[in-house]
């Protein structure tokens, strides 16, 4: 594997039942702050990946359709030539978005030109007013942001470097499989795959060779996405 | 220069009953126009105090105390949410430009062509673009979210080596209007000189002292005058690319961007048109208002230059149209299925009462009105007619910032906006406007008494088509 390892996600759409653990999941990996029941209703809800749901058909014959979205970690995002400070940067060693909170100066440039909305925003600073034990299930790996700046999905790169640390210390490869960000972890039907697409004998590169996975997230825009989604095919006519 | 009576040919005569309402036709003694606008300048009412005290208050509390608010607890405080993250913020910076434009292009466009209907209201307008601009410049500062490191969009040395993005269009607009505001600032402080020096043979205390230093040691030699002339000559025609590529820069915040309705390319040409359209409605507004409010100058800004400039705004208004209309309707054409939401939800759904006030107040209003003389003529008929404009361009700002962001291509995110603190802020910057300007309108003569002096002098009568206009040549 000489390389650059590509690190992608395959999301079986058949599969997805809209239960939103990985939502939660994510929240609890990534310290996403709780923004309040009435900041959630105006729609400032930061949860790094949303599942949207569809109706198809008319009622009676009507199919609810889930597609969880998060960031797409694009190979050409739109976000990052935007920023005027490069606090969206790309990650050579990983090809990731990165957001380097500490850079960013809280234009929300790159959420405007993120097509898949995938960015939200620290409207206030969430963590002080947080009652005292609870500051104890934050996540030490991760940053606690403060008010004005973007953040969104990284993969949970903090993950990735932590197995190749592990893998490097007892001095033998990476596996596949042995990365899992927290919602590919907590889905309960394995909708969520994630691993190498560098690698082609990985379960994400076995699957992105399925029939179904056609379907890149507005892949005529050119954003080159790492998610790559296999289409459903449940409930329709064919 | 000697006062010259120049016999009008017959023709002109019989066209135009009085040529003494023309204020080149008009001539006065330079002395009294001298004391004119001096007294105009030192004529502080009690109305002018009060209305000091109740702007600069306006600015402390809602502009810079409601942004310490917004910035110690939060950008939550705005009603900016997901997927709207540009808001009024956004729209009153585009608005405030677009005035700021107009100012530097009545005076120079109109002196580079030699327009000399120009000479009582360049200062004005001039005012109005650095005004604006202080205004305009305020925003982008005003919506970060961490207003507090905002120096690091600035390329400066440092042991990171770490730089700005020059790739981003918000480094441009960082480089734009500081050019531009430097340009415009020199190119309004260059005529004033002449008239500052006048000011200051005819002031004492603090006002001599002032004058004397901003002046510059003027003294009205020959060599003075032709550096001055040709300071001002080149500054005319250099801040005209300037000003094109400020706005189009401002422009390219959205057209750059992937979201529909921003991705145009037609974007630089239409914010400029735009920006000309309502910065000439807001001089004819701040003529209208300095001729009411201030001493002896129903003499120099009289309904001729209202007739002109009322001409100028119904020639942008049909420009804002023909581009207004070839942008939406090709994205309506090309049938993207994000486009057309965001067509349907502007001209029929939520955003749709915007769209029909946008559209009485930029075309049905002065297409109706502005081609009757009678009505160009008429100073506060054209006060509200180019107040209703400027509402309709703040509407189309709007619609542009925070409407069409709220369209995206993915129907479960789309969601509105309604603003907070913003109409604080907004009125807050508003104040502040007015403040600058009033307190500048008392410490500076607003008008540019030696071009008017030269005006009325200088002039001889050339026959252009079927009709003679007065023109000043290079002579002195």
């Amino acid at each position: 594997m000489n390389e650059t390892p590509k690190w992608g996600m395959v999301i079986d759409l058949d599969r997805c039942n809209g239960c939103t653990v990985c939502v939660t999941a994510c929240s609890l990996e990534n310290n996403v702050p709780y923004v309040g029941e009435g900041d959630a209703g105006y729609g400032r809800s930061m949860q790094w990946i949303r599942v949207e749901r569809y109706w198809e058909g008319e009622y009676p014959n009507v199919v609810a359709r889930f597609r969880p979205i998060m960031c797409q970690q694009c190979g050409a995002a739109p976000c990052e030539p935007v920023c005027p400070v490069f606090a969206t940067a790309h990650s050579e060693a990983e090809q990731v978005n990165l957001q380097v909170y500490n850079r960013c100066i809280g234009t929300r440039f790159c959420a405007n030109n993120c097509p898949y909305i995938a960015r939200t925003f620290n409207w206030f600073d969430y963590s002080p007013g947080m009652p005292l034990p609870l500051n104890s299930q934050f996540n030490p790996d991760v940053t606690v942001r403060f008010r004005g700046v973007m953040e969104k999905c990284t993969f949970c790169i903090q993950r990735i470097r932590r197995v190749e640390e592990e893998a490097k210390a007892e001095g033998r490869e990476m596996l596949d499989g042995d990365v899992q960000p927290a919602c590919a972890q907590s889905c309960p039907s394995d909708a969520i795959v994630f691993g190498l697409l560098s690698d082609p004998n990985s379960q994400v590169s076995h699957l992105t060779r399925n029939a179904r996975a056609q379907a890149l997230l507005l892949e005529e825009l050119g954003t080159q996405p790492r998610v790559i989604y296999l289409a459903s095919e449940r409930g329709s006519k064919r | 220069m000697t006062a010259k009576a120049i016999p009008l040919p017959q023709s002109q005569v019989e066209e135009e009953e009085d040529p003494r309402q023309h204020l080149l036709f008009d001539p006065r003694p330079r002395e009294e126009l001298n004391s004119m606008v001096l007294e105009a300048m030192h004529s502080t009412p009690i109305s002018f105090w009060i209305a000091v005290i109740i702007l600069t208050l306006l600015v402390i509390i809602c502009l810079f105390g409601a942004w310490g608010y917004m910035a110690v607890v939060g950008m939550g405080t705005a009603g900016i949410r997901r997927p709207t993250f540009w808001g009024m913020f956004i729209a009153n910076f585009v608005f405030w430009i677009g005035i700021s434009h107009s100012g530097t292009f009545v005076s120079a466009i109109l002196r580079v062509f030699k327009a000399e209907f120009r000479r009582p209201f360049t200062r004005a307008a001039e005012l109005m673009t650095a005004f604006g601009l202080a205004a305009g410049a305020m925003y982008p500062l005003i919506h970060l979210g961490r207003v507090w490191v905002s120096y690091w969009i600035f390329p400066y040395p440092n042991n990171r080596w770490l730089w700005p993005n020059f790739h981003s269009p918000l480094v441009w607009d960082m480089v734009a209007i500081t050019t531009y505001l430097l340009g415009s600032t020199m190119y309004l402080y260059l005529p004033l000189i002449p008239d500052l020096a006048m000011a200051r043979d005819r002031s004492k205390g603090w006002r001599y002292s002032l004058y004397r230093i901003m002046s510059l040691g003027w003294r009205g030699t020959e060599e003075e005058w032709v550096r001055l002339r040709t300071a001002i000559r080149i500054f005319a025609f250099a801040i005209i690319p300037v000003m094109f590529s400020v706005h189009t820069i401002v422009s390219w915040d959205f057209a750059v961007t992937m979201a529909p309705g921003w991705h145009s390319t037609i974007f630089g040409p239409f914010f400029i048109a735009g920006a000309i359209y309502s910065g000439v409605a807001a001089v004819i507004m701040i003529m209208f208002l300095i001729r009411s409010t201030m001493l002896n100058m129903k003499y120099f800004m009289r309904e001729e230059h209202f007739d002109a400039l009322g001409k100028l705004v119904l020639v942008f208004s049909f420009t804002w149209t023909y581009f207004y209309f070839s942008e939406y309707m090709l994205g309506w054409y090309g049938g993207d299925a994000a486009d057309k939401a965001l067509w349907q939800a502007i001209t029929h759904g939520p955003f749709a009462w915007l769209w029909y006030l946008m559209l009485i107040c930029n075309i049905l209003i002065p297409w109706l009105t502005l081609w009757n003389k009678k009505i160009r003529r008429t100073p506060w008929v054209m006060f509200i007619i180019c107040l209703l404009i400027n509402v309709g361009m703040y509407t189309e700002r709007y619609l542009i910032v925070p409407s069409m962001i709220a369209r995206n291509r993915f129907p479960f995110d789309w969601d509105s906006y309604l603003p907070r603190i913003e109409l604080v802020i907004s009125l807050g910057s508003l104040s502040l406007f007015m403040l600058l300007y009033l307190l500048a309108s008392r410490l500076i003569p607003l008008i540019p008494v030696w071009e008017v002096q030269e005006g009325q002098f200088a002039h001889t009568l050339r026959k252009v088509g079927k009709t003679h206009v007065p023109s000043v040549s290079e002579t002195e």
